[in-house]
């Protein structure tokens, strides 16, 4: 068999393909001939064919055979041998395969190795991918490499004990007496990596920053040196000395100085020492001043060195490269938070960023733009980012258009203005909004009653100019079904009123219909508008036709719409006005989870409203009928569902009325019916949100020696109060008051009255049926005042 | 921690990959694959960040480039490292394979991709940075270069000299010929 070709051979003939599928034939062969090479087991050549073999591993073509052979490598005694088997198991070998485990033996007695070189090699491997137990069983012997004298296996130590400690957190205790004079070397390669080990320490275990938090006196000293001492050539880079150990002491220093008192006024002299002594020519000296602002914003320092802080990130921000610019960026975005009037000097600055070419520094910019919107600069800034809007490409649309809604939620300063930011997204930027910002966007317009008017007619003129924007067509036709009238009529007050017909309205809405860009959604929003202008447009023919066509739509949603208000036109035209009608004012829930809060004066009382959350209602409607038959023609009122309104108009008063039901036992209970042995007792609450509901509990006993079964409680009460009965617990009264029947009724007493209630029993006593009327009058006055 | 090192060159062909985390083979080619797309789009006058593609790691990897003439040097790094120190410590990376191979070139890096490893291995090591300091990197690469070459030749030391006396040159691709110093490699 020839000498396998060398690696440089095989790489100028892979050169020479000319097609990929050359390419893949040289390589297969050579390939082949590799495998017959390592079935030979041949010592001498076997290094050749794992470079090659590596080589065609990273252009991508498997190389798992090699594995084995990487292994046999490091065994060997030679270190050409071990060079390339270390290389070739740091790029071939991983925790996944078995096979690693078999390198521990070797990398051990590596570690042990006369040549610093080849124990420099076990290091770097094991540092690179050593597996939890490869690192559970070697860390004693890096452990004892850190503490060698030789500087060139302490630096690579360092980094290993590193690793180790990032696959086996547990083993950062025994690393703990080597670190001791790690920080008096001399030689800057291990100082850097020790700073390294020393801050993956800190930020691993908070005793451990405890108990390094001492070292800060050593690091500024260091730190000192390094900026005192003059020209030093073997450290300089740029003519800064040792930058990168600069770096990496401010970092240590700022994990160090983060909310400890003592060791940030240790650290305050040299940060402002760097700050101002730095030269920024050069990407180096910025390199370190962006480290120290990174630091002076952490840690707890003197007001004067963080406004110093922000100036070098406005300097920053006016400097022409743009690496530094964007630095600076997101370095201010990180500050923005807690010093917001700081930054807010360069609000200029940045939303010139805006316009810059860098699609990296645009959406830093954007992203701080936002952070720094206030009530004071809203208009200005909402300009400009709708100017942004316009012109930025589609990646950054949906954020921002997002970014305005929530802007303008928090901070408009009138309705209008608000209504026309948002026409002004949705025109610009419709495909792009969030599929939440429809349903949020009317909500907001049913809010804001007076616009009305003004609303539907911008939306109106909107869509005659467009409709493929999705979300602004289907907010538009929601408002146009809601408020057709108002256009029609030509209400609008804040600009000139537009002439409309009724025709050119549903000409709009049937387009959208049939139009190809319509998604299925916005058509069963197009149909429902149409349907409620059945009752607010006298044409009311040309809707029924178009509805009854859709009546035979494919699309499923649709045709069920399309039944339903056919339905809705023969069947049931006696109550298409009510159900057709203006939808009520939404009231507004907190748009993030299910909890509605209270709010009273600004502050939130959640965990009242939790425990009154009302009841579902469950009222059977048979019993409504039997009460109108039963007391029909007296001042009564059959029973009606009432929702529960779920919040209150905000006032002051909440504040008494939450107080109000904590006192739950402050009403008495009273017996309202006690005859033939069945005992009825009323237990009273007040409902919570609305003072005016007044929750009565009946609780229903039997001292007869037999079961009341059938046992159907109904009430009935003057015009003047609402009332609602819920579902008893049972309806059979167990005999001599083994047990009650409870029944819980709601009376809405919005006037005040006292309260006067009918109540009739049925039951079932000894096998006859038995019917009983009452008036309850006894009310105690607490219970409707 | 850096993630990955890349150099690629204009058209996207690797000339050198190590990943400090594992991935499979092909999820390997495929981020060298997005990641040549990602930043050959990009303009000459634009800063050298960039948010990482979705392979590698999502939001909390920034990919930070410099390109040298035909090639691309890419560092992956996530929010641990300094974005400007790790645009010096590319530049430290390129002059010291300017001074091991003497005014470097592309085919300089195609031929002798396991050097550049070892030299890589000098710098970075699982991920963080080891040695800064290019004369110190360059004199542990050479010490163990000639390691190696005592290996190879132990009884015939001055043959080395010879051989290096007849040492071909290069034509390349580029019809380039030069006599290089090239350091041996026997693989």
């Amino acid at each position: 068999m020839p000498a396998p070709i060398r690696l440089r051979e095989l790489i100028r003939t892979i050169r020479t393909a000319r097609t990929q599928a050359e390419e893949r034939e040289m390589i297969q062969k050579e390939c082949a001939a590799i495998r017959s090479s390592f079935r030979e087991e041949d010592n001498t050549y076997r290094c050749r064919n794992v470079a090659k073999l590596l080589y065609m591993h990273m252009l991508g073509y498997p190389a798992h055979f090699g594995q084995l052979e990487c292994l046999k490598l490091i065994a060997s005694q030679k270190f050409t041998d071990k060079r390339i088997g270390y290389l070739g198991a740091m790029l071939l070998l991983d925790e996944r395969q078995d096979v690693h485990l078999l390198m521990t033996n070797c990398i051990k007695n590596d570690l042990n190795h006369s040549t610093q070189y080849v124990q420099g090699l076990a290091l770097c491997t094991l540092g690179c991918m050593g597996s939890s137990e490869m690192c559970r069983d070697l860390a004693g012997e890096v452990e004892k490499l850190l503490k060698t004298s030789n500087s060139y296996l302490r630096k690579k130590a360092a980094l290993c004990a590193v690793h180790v400690i990032r696959k086996v957190p547990e083993l950062m205790e025994m690393f703990l007496p080597a670190t001791k004079n790690l920080l008096s070397e001399k030689n800057h390669g291990v100082l850097h990596t020790s700073v390294v080990l020393l801050t993956e320490m800190c930020e691993r275990s908070p005793d451990m920053l405890a108990h390094f938090r001492k070292l800060v006196p050593q690091l500024v000293r260091i730190l000192k040196n390094l900026i005192m001492s003059g020209y030093s050539p073997e450290h300089d880079v740029s003519g800064i000395s040792d930058p990168f150990l600069q770096v990496r002491i401010l970092r240590l220093l700022r994990i160090l100085g983060k909310g400890d008192d003592d060791s940030s006024e240790a650290m305050n002299d040299i940060l402002a020492q760097v700050a101002t002594n730095t030269e920024t020519s050069k990407n180096v000296g910025n390199a370190i001043l962006y480290e120290t602002v990174l630091t002076i914003m952490d840690i707890k320092s003197e007001s004067g060195l963080r406004v110093l802080a922000i100036n070098i990130l406005g300097r920053f921000l006016l400097n022409n490269d743009k690496n530094i610019r964007y630095v600076a960026l997101t370095s201010l975005l990180k500050t923005v938070q807690t010093d917001h009037n700081a930054v807010q000097r360069h609000r200029s600055t940045i939303v010139d960023c805006l316009k810059d070419l860098d699609v990296s520094i645009k959406r830093r910019a954007m992203e701080l733009s936002f952070a720094l919107v206030n009530g004071n600069n809203i208009r200005g800034m909402m300009k400009e980012l709708l100017y942004f809007l316009d012109s930025c490409d589609p990646e950054f649309k949906a954020d921002c258009a997002s970014g305005v809604f929530l802007a303008a939620e928090k901070y408009a300063p009138s309705k209008r203005w608000h209504i026309d930011t948002i026409m002004r997204v949705l025109t610009t930027a419709g495909s792009y909004v969030r599929d939440d910002s429809v349903p949020n966007l009317i909500q907001l317009i049913t809010n804001s009653v007076e616009m009305h008017a003004y609303t539907v007619q911008r939306l109106y003129k909107a869509l005659l100019d467009d409709i493929s924007q999705q979300p602004l067509v289907q907010v538009a036709s929601w408002c146009i079904g809601e408020y057709g009238d108002l256009l029609v009529s030509g209400q609008c007050e804040e600009e000139e009123p537009i002439q409309v017909t009724e025709d050119e309205v549903l000409d709009v809405l049937e387009g959208l219909l049939v139009s190809n860009l319509s998604t299925p959604v916005t058509r069963g929003y197009a149909l429902t508008a149409i349907m409620k202008l059945s009752t607010r447009f006298t044409s009311v023919n040309r809707i029924k036709k178009v509805v009854s066509i859709y009546g035979s739509s494919i699309d499923v949603e649709l045709q069920q719409r399309a039944v339903e208000y056919n339905a809705l036109f023969k069947k049931y035209d006696h109550m298409r006005p009510a159900l057709l009608e203006r939808m009520p004012i939404m009231e507004k829930t907190a748009s993030n989870g299910p909890t509605e809060i209270v709010q009273t004066n600004g502050e939130a009382e959640p965990s009242v409203v939790e425990a009154k959350h009302p009841p579902p209602v469950t009222q059977p409607t048979n019993q409504a009928n039997d009460l109108l038959d039963l007391l029909g023609g007296n001042d009564v009122v059959p029973v009606i569902q009432t929702t529960v309104p779920t919040k209150p108009a905000s006032a002051g008063g909440e504040l008494l009325d939450l107080l109000g039901d904590l006192s739950l036992s402050g009403i008495p209970p009273m017996t309202a019916y006690n005859k033939n042995g069945l005992k009825i007792d009323f237990t009273f609450e007040r409902a919570n949100p609305n003072p005016n509901i007044a929750v009565i509990t009946i609780h229903a006993s039997n001292s007869t020696e037999a079961d009341m079964t059938d046992f159907v409680f109904q009430a009935a009460v003057p015009k003047t109060f609402q009332l609602q009965l819920l579902s008893p617990s049972s309806n059979v009264v167990p005999t001599l008051n083994q047990g009650t029947v409870t029944q819980v009724i709601r009376v809405l007493n919005p006037q005040k009255q006292q309260l006067r209630m009918r109540i009739k029993l049925t039951y079932t006593h000894k096998g006859s049926a038995v019917q009983d009327l009452a008036e309850v009058n006894n009310f105690p006055p607490q219970s409707w005042q | 921690m850096i993630k990955a090192i890349l150099i690629f060159n204009n058209h996207g062909k690797p000339r050198l990959s190590k990943f400090y985390e594992h991935y499979n083979e092909d999820t390997e080619q495929q981020i060298i694959r997005e990641t040549f797309h990602l930043v050959s789009k990009r303009d000459e006058n634009v800063c050298n960040f960039l948010e990482g593609g979705m392979l590698i790691g999502g939001s909390d990897y920034k990919l930070i480039y410099r390109h040298y003439a035909t090639l691309y040097f890419v560092f992956c790094v996530d929010s641990s490292e300094s974005e400007l120190g790790i645009l010096d410590l590319i530049q430290v990376f390129v002059e010291t394979l300017d001074k091991c191979f003497e005014n470097v070139c592309e085919l300089d890096l195609i031929f002798h991709v396991d050097k550049v490893h070892n030299i890589l291995a000098e710098m970075v090591m699982g991920g963080m940075v080891l040695e800064t300091n290019m004369n110190e990197i360059i004199t542990q690469v050479d010490a163990q270069n000639k390691m190696e070459k005592s290996e190879f030749f132990p009884f015939f030391s001055f043959s080395l000299s010879l051989y290096r006396r007849l040492s071909f040159s290069l034509p390349g691709r580029t019809g380039r010929h030069r006599q290089k110093n090239v350091s041996y490699c026997h693989v």
